[in-house]
């Protein structure tokens, strides 16, 4: 098999990647005019054909969802880039964005022309100071080039791109909380129907697409849908509603690795491949014992599935809620499942909008339940409230409003079925170092 | 014509009838709990309690039903929707959403006003599983007793449904409540310096579910199964606010909106809410008097009414036009008809006067934007015209005469020497006559004061008839769109005062008690522009007469 050569990062070496001179030598731009002269629907196609799916984690067909829009609405439609990449673990959206801003820019453009927006939303998570700087340069180069505003390159076709920083939030990268947040509410996600490509920012039809996707959109009007499904996982033929895991992804590998990376495969590759080919192996000579397949919402591998493949099917066949941002956190075999575990629901916990009771009070639940398991106040007893509590909240068994509870049960279900044994022991150790004093005082 | 099959029951839902799956559950007297969801108020569906389970019922009779759970306020109740209230899956969402709710709650329902009448308690012990099996500390969160002039918040009982933000978002327009932090540490709050003092902030108090937002007038008063509820209306203004009357051996302690949407909807504002304190005023008149020696004396009913009936008919016989009357907008309809046919009774022409119609100000409309102007559409309206029944008296004193004057003309006719006797009611708490005004009856022979508080006029009052305020009171005030409305007594008057109606039943010699039932019937067949006081639903929201 041929090493695959990457797409989206190939031009981040290059010095000046950023600029719009080194875009353009490199090929940037050059088809623009011509994709902004055919029909939006023709472009939509073209994207709906090639099986693009949504790189932000949840994986939905993003051509499908641009169909989703009103024909023919006389309003304005816009067009939200979510890149306010918050999933623990995941950093592909800010190597894209620092390095090589027109790519994304240059995707924008044909995304707002297909879905006939004229504005076009950056939602940037207020961290990113580097990239805020390298996008905000770049929007300024394409309008001095005439490339944004008014009637760009003579097509009639206008676009606006608005940089908004974010302040903060996990919940933002949520596509309704990022919209609320946008207009200038608090980040509280929002029940659906309607969802946003009917009434999205400021009621408004809206599509919302994360960064990853955008440069995906790019290259594949560049290089054409036949080549986009050269690469990745062709559907299960015994599946008739998987669509495939077609073309290449950021994969970002850190955790207890040699190497930490953020590289680009075709879809479909196994951890190990990632964790021994591309990250070095596991730091200190150690073994893997859990990997995180796609940011920690998204639970655990144990080290017996390690040949799970990474794509968006392969991490739900391993018992994980899916492929995530494909953001992969190697923990090594000295490591507590009790202190991972416990460190996923304290971040969920603080991030957690507070809007739906199961959420609000469930995140902070099991993390106080793992604080006391953690000072020896434990019980075996605790691992099945643990697993209730877990199975009673998210968009899966229909207790709230948003996936952020099913990204902060999924650990939990995860890690106390796969590592049980290790729970256990904890639990029982931990309990017995503690003197019956020491728990009566911790209690109070 | 739409059906939804309710926990296999099915329900008829008419056509222009758009209703949530808590709505149509209600129909047949399903409970579907909910915390966060309001009739009044926007759906944002995140306290989970109402989640149902929902399918279709397809042409062809199968049902398809959704795999997940649904909030029921959420989900519209179209034709063919089938909604499974009761099935286990169900029971144990709503069991695990309250062992929720309660996991950072103080459990203070033993110093907690709204015990009794909470919705924690209450769904709890319908559908909760009886114990939490939280082990570690709870939240603790503080108090807030500078959320508003009336209203303290007990943050650590917040159940987070919102109901408040959201009132004071869009009935009030005022937006001073909004929710600060994140997670389990969220807690109400208002901007510094900016407390929820809008004049419809005590409604906050009423649609709080639990005891988190609580009223500092009503705060550790009374507990709410002391209290013994009648149905009333308030007086404040002519928008006739339906409410309930809360009141323990005859001491008022509450006055509650009770919704009505022929009337004002939800709510009710703070004037009315806590415009009832007057009814236990140390100034209360507290019992009947005649003028003997330049003071008027205390004596008994009977005679008090005995020397009424005699020194109007000697003026009646003095020749015509000799009696003169002021007919108070505060009085019910009953009372005003038993009085004006008394008076027309006895003499073939009496003057009759509309009595004096406070208008503060103007009609103040709600939402409000932050500039405290009045926004489109408007969902609450506290009226300029400060008494509760003037179209209800117009209409009886239309019946009886031709012309009805103003109270102005009525005193210049006073002056004038025109009456050798006046009735006069008061019945505004807030002042019906001013010293100069009383004036006018100085030279009148017989003045009859009917009135509750102190005024001027008793002054030159030979009569004095203690009468009653609204809560002790048995009749109709029709608002100011028309709408007849029932006051029922709630507590008994004060001293040897007696309510209005009492007072000219007794006037009129009819036999035995008040009936206002009968009474009301009499009207109808009499004035045929008041000929729907004897239809069935005047208990209930009211009927309009126009």
């Amino acid at each position: 098999m041929a090493v695959f050569e990457p797409v989206l990062l190939a031009r981040i070496n290059r010095p000046d990647s950023a600029t719009l001179k080194s875009y353009q030598a490199d090929g940037g731009y050059a088809r623009l005019k011509e994709i902004l002269s055919m029909a939006p629907a023709d472009v939509t196609n073209i994207v709906k054909d090639s099986g693009l799916r949504g790189r932000g984690g949840a994986g939905f067909p993003c051509g499908l969802k641009w169909t989703f829009l009103p024909k023919d609405h006389p309003g304005p439609i816009y067009l939200c880039i979510n890149a306010d990449e918050s999933e623990p673990g995941t950093f592909n959206n800010r190597i894209l964005m620092e390095k090589d801003p027109h790519q994304l820019i240059e995707g924008i453009m044909i995304a707002c022309h297909a879905i006939r927006s004229s504005n076009a939303y950056l939602y940037l998570r207020y961290e990113y100071g580097t990239s805020y700087r390298a996008l905000d340069a770049a929007v300024k180069e394409c309008y001095g080039a005439g490339l944004l505003g008014k009637n760009i390159l003579g097509t009639g076709f206008n676009l606006d791109i608005v940089l908004h920083r974010g302040a903060g939030a996990y919940i933002c990268g949520e596509e309704t909380g990022l919209i609320e947040s946008l207009e200038g509410k608090r980040a509280w996600p929002r029940i659906k129907p309607p969802f946003p490509a009917i009434e999205g920012l400021f009621r408004k039809p809206t599509i919302v697409n994360n960064v990853e996707t955008l440069c995906c959109v790019t290259q594949i009007l560049k290089r054409g849908k036949e080549w986009f499904q050269s690469i990745g996982v062709p559907p299960d033929p015994a599946n008739p509603r998987d669509p495939g895991s077609y073309g290449p992804k950021l994969y970002c590998v850190s955790g207890h690795v040699n190497k930490p990376c953020c590289v680009e495969l075709p879809l479909g590759v196994t951890a190990r491949e990632l964790i021994e080919e591309h990250a070095g192996g596991v730091w200190k000579g150690r073994k893997v014992k859990a990997v995180v397949p796609g940011g920690i919402s998204m639970g655990f591998l144990s080290a017996a599935e390690l040949d799970t493949k990474l794509d968006f099917a392969g991490p739900g066949k391993a018992g994980c809620l899916g492929l995530g941002t494909a953001a992969v956190v190697v923990v090594d075999d000295q490591t507590s499942m009790v202190d991972v575990l416990y460190n996923c629901c304290r971040f969920m916990s603080h991030e957690s909008c507070g809007q739906c009771t199961p959420c609000r009070e469930g995140t902070s639940w099991m993390t106080r339940i793992l604080e006391r398991i953690r000072a020896g106040q434990g019980k075996v007893e605790d691992l099945n409230l643990l697993t209730e509590v877990a199975g009673s909240m998210g968009i899966i068994p229909g207790t709230t409003i948003c996936g952020l509870s099913d990204g902060a049960a999924w650990p939990v279900k995860n890690a106390i079925s796969k590592f049980r044994s290790e729970f256990e022991e904890y639990i029982t150790s931990r309990r017995a170092s503690v003197t019956s004093a020491q728990r009566l005082m911790a209690a109070h | 014509m739409a059906t939804v099959i309710v926990n296999n029951t099915p329900v008829e839902i008419g056509a222009d009838e758009r209703l949530n799956c808590i709505q149509a559950a209600a129909k047949i007297g399903v409970e579907i709990p909910a915390y966060c969801w309001h009739p009044a108020l926007s759906v944002v569906a995140s306290c989970r309690m109402c989640l149902v389970e929902v399918g279709d019922k397809k042409p062809d009779g199968t049902v398809q039903m959704q795999p997940k759970l649904v909030p029921g306020c959420q989900t519209p109740a179209k034709d063919g929707t089938v909604i499974i209230s009761d099935s286990p899956k169900v029971q144990e969402a709503r069991k695990a959403t309250l062992e929720y709710l309660l996991l950072n709650h103080p459990l203070d329902c033993p110093t907690c006003d709204q015990a009794g009448e909470c919705f924690l308690q209450d769904f709890s012990y319908r559908y909760g599983r009886g114990y939490s099996r939280l082990q570690e500390p709870k939240n603790e969160k503080p108090d807030k007793d500078h959320i508003g002039d009336q209203i303290t918040l007990f943050t650590d009982r917040c159940i987070m449904c919102t109901r408040c933000v959201r009132f004071t978002r869009e009935i009030s327009g005022t937006s001073e409540l909004q929710v600060v932090s994140r997670g389990s540490h969220e807690e109400i709050d208002i901007f510094p310096g900016h407390p929820c003092d809008n004049k419809l902030a005590g409604n906050v108090v009423d649609i709080c579910p639990v005891g988190a937002l609580c009223s500092k007038d009503f705060l550790y008063k009374q507990r709410v199964w002391w209290l013994k509820t009648a149905t009333s209306v308030c007086p404040n203004c002519s928008t006739g606010c339906s409410v309930h009357v809360d009141q323990n051996e005859d001491h008022v302690y509450r006055l509650q909106p009770r919704p009505n949407p022929l009337a004002q909807g939800h709510f009710m504002c703070d004037d009315g809410r806590f415009g009832w304190k007057y009814t236990h005023s140390e100034q209360r008149l507290g019992s009947p008097g005649l003028r003997a020696s330049g003071q008027i004396v205390s004596k008994d009913w009977d005679s008090v009414l005995q020397s009424v009936r005699g020194a109007l008919k000697k003026a009646a016989e003095s020749g015509a036009n000799r009696i003169g009357a002021m007919i108070s907008p505060w009085m019910t309809v009953e009372e005003a008809w038993l009085l004006c046919s008394y008076l027309t009774g006895l003499s073939p022409k009496v003057t009759l006067a509309m009595g004096p119609v406070r208008i503060v100000g103007e009609d103040d409309h709600y939402p409000k934007d932050v500039k405290g102007r009045a926004v489109e559409p408007v969902t609450f309206t506290i009226r300029a015209e400060k008494c509760p029944n003037r179209a209800g008296v117009e209409l009886v004193l239309k019946h009886f005469v031709k012309e009805v004057i103003p109270a102005e003309e009525l005193l210049r006719l006073a002056a004038s020497g025109q009456f050798k006797a006046v009735w006069l009611v008061g019945g505004d708490p807030d002042g019906w006559i001013s010293e100069l005004q009383a004036e006018a009856f100085s030279t009148t022979d017989t003045v009859i004061v009917q009135d509750f508080l102190p005024s001027p006029v008793i002054r030159h009052a030979t009569h004095l008839l203690a009468s009653g305020t609204f809560v002790e009171r048995e009749g109709v005030f029709v608002n100011h769109r028309g709408l007849a409305q029932l006051i029922q007594k709630a507590v008994r008057s004060p001293d040897d005062a007696r309510p209005d109606h009492r007072i000219l039943w007794d006037l009129a010699e009819r036999r035995g008690l008040f009936n206002g039932d009968a009474l009301r019937k009499e009207i109808s067949e009499a004035v045929p522009s008041l000929a729907l006081l004897a239809n069935s639903s005047l208990a209930e929201n009211g009927v309009i007469l126009r």
